[in-house]
């Protein structure tokens, strides 16, 4: 992969950010566009702006070849056996809101349990927890091994019978554990539960094949894989789809009305309430073609490479510490000895550096991790290793500027 | 962006200041306790505040957080003490036009300490730290009234 090649499509990494070049380590949160993407959203508004799958005139027509060509593009990225199973959404969120609003609510009652994991996103939390409390189902955690993995015997004993739906991160958004999700599907699916992973830190980063994971529902978002913010897709199986009620109602998922009753459209429209995010999708659709062009087996290995290579770089700062396991996807967490990461993120910026500082949507975690708060720097396609080079002076002049308090 | 810069927000009374907080502890007697938190960091305060006839007797604090939101805790406790529940409102909005970057009349308040967090105005990503403590005395004052 010619990182400096890919560097170039990107037109926001080329600036200077309190007079340094700017070094982006926050992409687990979201990820740069390339100019094709950006460029994309800007023909679609320039060219051919219209609604979809209405009205007859040609503006309409390519607006709706091009909303739906995204939704091919999706359907082959993570291998769908049809684009019927594809449903575009706001995001990562929405998805799992809509399966937990709608499966959820149709298939849950007293007694059933819902499994997931202490290391989820709130957004694979709290929508469980509603369904919960509005079904009278309960909610069980497959618990973590000391290095922010789980263990699939620990995962056969959490998930029984009495378990409905099993929701599993594909990859940790903190820790960088990387889940065995096929193997978790299996499981469910041994005691007639489905499965949903949440694949916001993963289909931008690592090939997805939904067919071969057999899961029953992927969500991810746009915005994580160089798409626009506000586009995300749910995926699920026909046969789940086909059962589930949508949880939005309005214009485009109608087939017919009348006074007091109405019919759906078809999978996936009658999930796609409103006029949906059309600019959004071809530009997820733009995102998709550039990330093919270079390949997801590259993306994944350069980024192994550059998370190894920080790994190793930044264990020779005395007072760091690293959460999560050493086989990890592209992020590394962290908090040096007594600052704040707060006050680190601020001295980093100063530098030029963009890290996150937070819970990072997880605060179960957080506290499994026994910290309030910790710092994050996350990889993808554009960075280099002399990023990782400033973060680590970077990390050392914090700990130089901070030192003579600590 | 320099160091320099780094200096107007992380000043030496600052650093005091959180490293060896003020008022950290707990109320003994009559008091009202506050929970604040920032969802958005994670930083967390509890605030206990004893007013009497419509004086601060006494303030205390704990929580985790930065040290730009424990510093402002440990200072607001010292420059309310004492005080009357108005003047600390008074001090309160001070403040927040003070991290907002607006020139104010302080009505002769003794800010103390407090204008050394002056530097985070220029630091928007941080201002929410600083006025934490001053939100949770606001809402308990609030609450004490109702």
């Amino acid at each position: 992969m010619d990182v400096k090649a890919v560097r170039d499509a990107f037109p926001i990494l080329h600036q200077e950010v309190n007079g340094h070049p700017l070094v982006y380590l926050d992409s687990s949160a979201t990820s740069q566009k390339p100019a094709s993407v950006i460029d994309k959203i800007s023909e679609y508004y320039r060219g051919y702006n219209s609604n979809v799958h209405r009205g007859v005139h040609t503006l309409g027509t390519i607006a709706t070849d091009e909303y739906e060509g995204a939704r091919e593009k999706v359907r082959k990225f993570i291998n769908a056996h049809s684009t019927q199973e594809v449903i575009f959404t706001r995001g990562t969120t929405t998805s799992i809101n809509t399966v937990a609003a709608s499966y959820g609510r149709a298939n849950l009652q007293e007694d059933d349990e819902i499994v997931i994991t202490p290391m989820e996103h709130h957004s694979n939390i709290i929508p469980w927890q509603q369904i919960a409390k509005e079904t009278g189902a309960s909610l069980k955690y497959i618990p973590l091994q000391p290095d922010g993995t789980i263990s699939l015997e620990d995962a056969e004993t959490t998930i029984t019978e009495k378990t409905k739906i099993v929701a599993i991160m594909h990859v940790s958004n903190v820790l960088g554990t990387i889940n065995p999700v096929k193997e978790l599907a299996a499981i469910a699916h041994k005691n007639d539960a489905v499965m949903l992973v949440d694949g916001a830190q993963g289909a931008p980063h690592m090939k997805i094949d939904v067919q071969d994971l057999d899961c029953d529902f992927y969500a991810f978002s746009g915005h994580k894989m160089c798409g626009p913010t506000g586009i995300g897709v749910l995926y699920g199986k026909k046969e789940l789809l086909k059962e589930m009620e949508p949880v939005e109602f309005g214009g485009e998922m109608i087939d017919f009305v009348n006074l007091y009753d109405s019919t759906w459209k078809e999978l996936p429209w009658k999930f796609e309430g409103g006029t949906p995010i059309i600019a959004g999708a071809v530009g997820l659709g733009a995102a998709i073609d550039f990330l093919n062009e270079i390949g997801l087996d590259e993306i994944e290995e350069h980024e192994h490479k550059l998370v190894q290579y920080a790994q190793k770089q930044m264990s020779t700062i005395e007072g760091l510490t690293i959460y999560g396991p050493e086989q990890r996807a592209g992020l590394v967490t962290f908090n040096i000895s007594d600052v704040h990461p707060h006050d680190l993120a601020t001295v980093l910026d100063a530098e030029g550096i963009a890290v996150r500082a937070g819970h990072h949507c997880a605060q179960p975690l957080m506290r499994w991790l026994d910290v309030t708060a910790t710092a994050r720097a996350s990889f993808y396609l554009y960075n280099t290793e002399e990023d990782v080079d400033r973060l680590v002076q970077g990390l050392q002049t914090t700990k130089e500027y901070f030192g003579d308090v600590f | 962006m320099s160091f320099n810069n780094l200096d107007t927000l992380y000043r030496q009374v600052i650093m005091d200041h959180y490293k060896n907080p003020r008022n950290r502890g707990a109320v003994e007697g009559d008091h009202l306790t506050v929970d604040m938190n920032n969802p958005t960091c994670g930083d967390r305060i509890q605030l206990q505040l004893q007013v009497e006839d419509g004086i601060v007797e006494d303030a205390k604090f704990d929580g985790e957080g930065c040290s730009i939101s424990m510093s402002s805790a440990s200072m607001m406790t010292q420059a309310i003490k004492g005080k009357s529940v108005d003047e600390a409102l008074k001090m309160s909005h001070v403040f927040s036009e003070m991290m907002l970057g607006n020139d104010v009349e302080n009505d002769n308040l003794d800010l103390g300490d407090i204008e050394a967090l002056q530097g985070v105005a220029k630091f928007p990503a941080r201002i929410k730290c600083a006025t934490l403590a001053w939100k949770a005395m606001e809402k308990g004052v609030d609450e004490e009234e109702a």
